[in-house]
């Protein structure tokens, strides 16, 4: 019985017949289009993944932070607006914080020096990131020494060291007393690097804000949501060094495409001319063509992906790691969490295959539209 | 039945170049015979036929086929005539599938896929089941002494082979009419004997056989019922039944 499903599949089977015959130029074709699908879909998981990652991050994060201004510069900020911001109506919680950073000549690196909430530690003892670890070449109940502000050297023992899977934020972390801390940089008492402040209702957040804006001309409160919204700038694929990278890609994409439309040698036209003069409609024609281009696009799309997808979440962006590196010393092992965003890699879909299965058609259909009895005199 | 009636074929009409390739053709070609167009190059043979064989239309006059089949033709009309110089595209796309095998001059075979993908060619797009069209090809190859290169690129076959492979071609879809130009103009005496011998089963099944040809082992062969003497896109002489 004659279907169109029939039809379809017989087209189909004579499209990768038909590919298999030009083995070389097709499989360099499909090995460059999988090597760009690879790049942007590699970009898209990334992205996605680390902004997964930072949004878990921001989800601990306090509402607000106030921080206090000197001439136009971060700077400590006294005990005593922690009771003065605390009584503003709505807010709930005023937490000093202690944190910091520290350059070790010795290794090269920079660490990051936090003082918990809690008291995780007593004085003389901290907690180290895999990164510091790594780097200073200890273990737990070893010591490490820091080098005060005053140039005296710190001594402190690990008593712990955060596991591998919290890496990417824990890398180059040291929790440490505030005592020690205070001790290290040579503190004043009764000052903190700045404030956390928690309100009970989200609404009132911007308000609250400010309030402390209006009472503390000195400090700058950083709302949680400008957070969000300067690392969403910074993963964002729109922007950043992403839009440069996909940039190229898509120009790559493009510049393929193009040359593929223009393409049609002397022989494939000379074949379309065939296949007209045997019976077959230029809508056959252009069938043949689509499918050609379907197989080509989608095989490329997938495997694509597929390799994007190793590459990203088994092999921890590994092609990546020397643009995202930088002058990072402690590069952190990281392995980030599956997250595929369906309506980016059906952009992905969309921007590849159907522009090149079009590019295929187009200029089959220019061709097919040659009068059947043209290879009769051919 | 093929029925001409006047027809004129001209290319690059009003412009300085214009050129009448067919000139007021009146012919009639009978069911189950043999017809050969005879005559020089430029002669207009191979236009006439492409006219017959619904790959391009007349600039003017009427061609008409008695008792085709195709899917807008209906099972009342099989007998009746039906005017296809004026049909579009796509019904003339049906006719030529249905009820026309082509051999060409050149063969036109594709190269690179083998002899039986060449032979199903015609038959991909019509919807028909693989498997089905696929035995019949088979059939065809054993029939013309083919069946060994099946899975061979038909590039490899020689110039004997590939004429075999292009008749099979022309005959996978069944169809009632075959249209050869020039079959055995690439071949040498013995291969053109070969293949008048295939016109003569492919007679002996009742197909309607129009050939195109200035070659002596063709037009003086005693299996043709209708010679049709051909120059200048005119007809000089029509020896035989019509």
């Amino acid at each position: 019985m004659n279907t169109p499903l029939n039809r379809h599949g017989n087209i189909l089977d004579f499209a990768i017949s038909s590919l298999l015959r030009r083995r070389s130029k097709n499989f360099s074709l499909l090995v460059v289009y999988t090597l760009i699908v690879f790049v942007i879909a590699s970009l898209i998981f990334f992205v996605q993944a680390m902004k997964r990652e930072a949004g878990l991050l921001l989800k601990e994060a306090p509402d607000l932070v106030v921080q206090r201004m000197i001439a136009g510069r971060h700077d400590l900020i006294p005990d005593r607006y922690k009771e003065q911001i605390g009584a503003i109506r709505g807010v709930t919680a005023v937490t000093p914080r202690l944190w910091g950073y520290y350059y070790d000549q010795v290794f090269g690196a920079n660490y990051t020096l936090l003082v918990p909430e809690q008291k995780l530690v007593e004085p003389g003892s901290i907690l180290i990131g895999p990164g510091v670890a790594r780097n200073q070449r200890i273990q737990v109940s070893d010591m490490l020494t820091l080098k005060t502000s005053s140039n005296a050297p710190l001594l402190l023992t690990v008593q712990g060291i955060y596991p591998s899977s919290s890496e990417l934020i824990s890398s180059d972390l040291i929790v440490l007393s505030a005592e020690d801390f205070q001790a290290m940089f040579n503190l004043p008492a009764g000052y903190a690097t700045d404030l956390a402040v928690t309100v009970a209702n989200p609404q009132e957040q911007t308000t609250i804000a400010a309030k402390i804006a209006e009472q503390f001309p000195d400090t700058r409160p950083i709302l949680k949501s400008e957070i969000l919204r300067t690392y969403d700038a910074l993963f964002e694929w729109r922007g950043g060094m992403m839009v440069v990278i996909l940039f190229v890609a898509v120009l790559s994409f493009i510049i393929f495409a193009w040359d593929k439309a223009t393409g049609l040698s002397a022989e494939e036209r000379k074949e379309i001319g065939i296949l007209k003069s045997i019976g077959w409609e230029t809508s056959d024609v252009l069938l043949l063509k689509f499918w050609e281009g379907i197989v080509i696009s989608l095989t490329a799309f997938l495997v694509g992906v597929v390799l994007a997808y190793g590459h990203v979440f088994l092999f921890s962006a590994t092609l990546f790691e020397p643009a995202l590196k930088g002058w990072s010393v402690m590069y952190p092992h990281f392995k980030l969490t599956p997250v595929i965003d369906v309506y980016q890699l059906t952009i992905l879909f969309a921007l590849t295959v159907l522009p090149y299965t079009a590019a295929s058609i187009i200029p089959a259909w220019l061709a097919a539209t040659v009068p059947p009895d043209a290879a009769m005199r051919s | 039945m093929i029925e001409l009636s006047s027809v004129t074929k001209t290319f690059n009409s009003g412009k300085h170049n214009q050129f009448t390739a067919v000139d007021g053709v009146n012919l009639t070609i009978r069911p189950g015979q043999l017809t050969i167009l005879k005559g020089p190059s430029g002669s207009g043979k191979t236009t006439l036929m492409a006219l017959i064989g619904c790959m391009s239309r007349p600039s003017s006059g009427r061609i008409c086929l008695h008792g085709i089949r195709t899917s807008f033709f209906t099972e009342t009309d099989r007998e009746a005539a039906l005017d296809i110089t004026s049909l579009p595209e796509r019904f003339l796309t049906e006719i030529r599938r249905s009820t026309f095998g082509f051999i060409f001059q050149q063969f036109n075979l594709m190269k690179g896929i083998t002899a039986l993908e060449n032979i199903m060619l015609p038959a991909y797009p019509t919807g028909e089941s693989q498997a089905v069209f696929r035995r019949r090809a088979l059939e065809l190859m054993e029939l013309f002494a083919v069946a060994r290169h099946s899975s061979s690129p038909v590039d490899w076959l020689s110039g004997g082979e590939q004429q075999r492979v292009a008749i099979a071609r022309a005959l996978i879809n069944n169809p009632a009419i075959i249209i050869a130009d020039e079959p055995t103009a690439h071949l040498d005496s013995k291969l053109s004997r070969e293949f008048m011998e295939m016109v003569g089963t492919l007679k002996a099944q009742g197909k309607t056989i129009l050939i195109a040809s200035h070659d002596p082992l063709v037009f003086d062969s005693e299996l043709a019922d209708c010679v049709v003497g051909m120059r200048d896109g005119r007809i000089t002489d029509i020896a035989g039944s019509p």
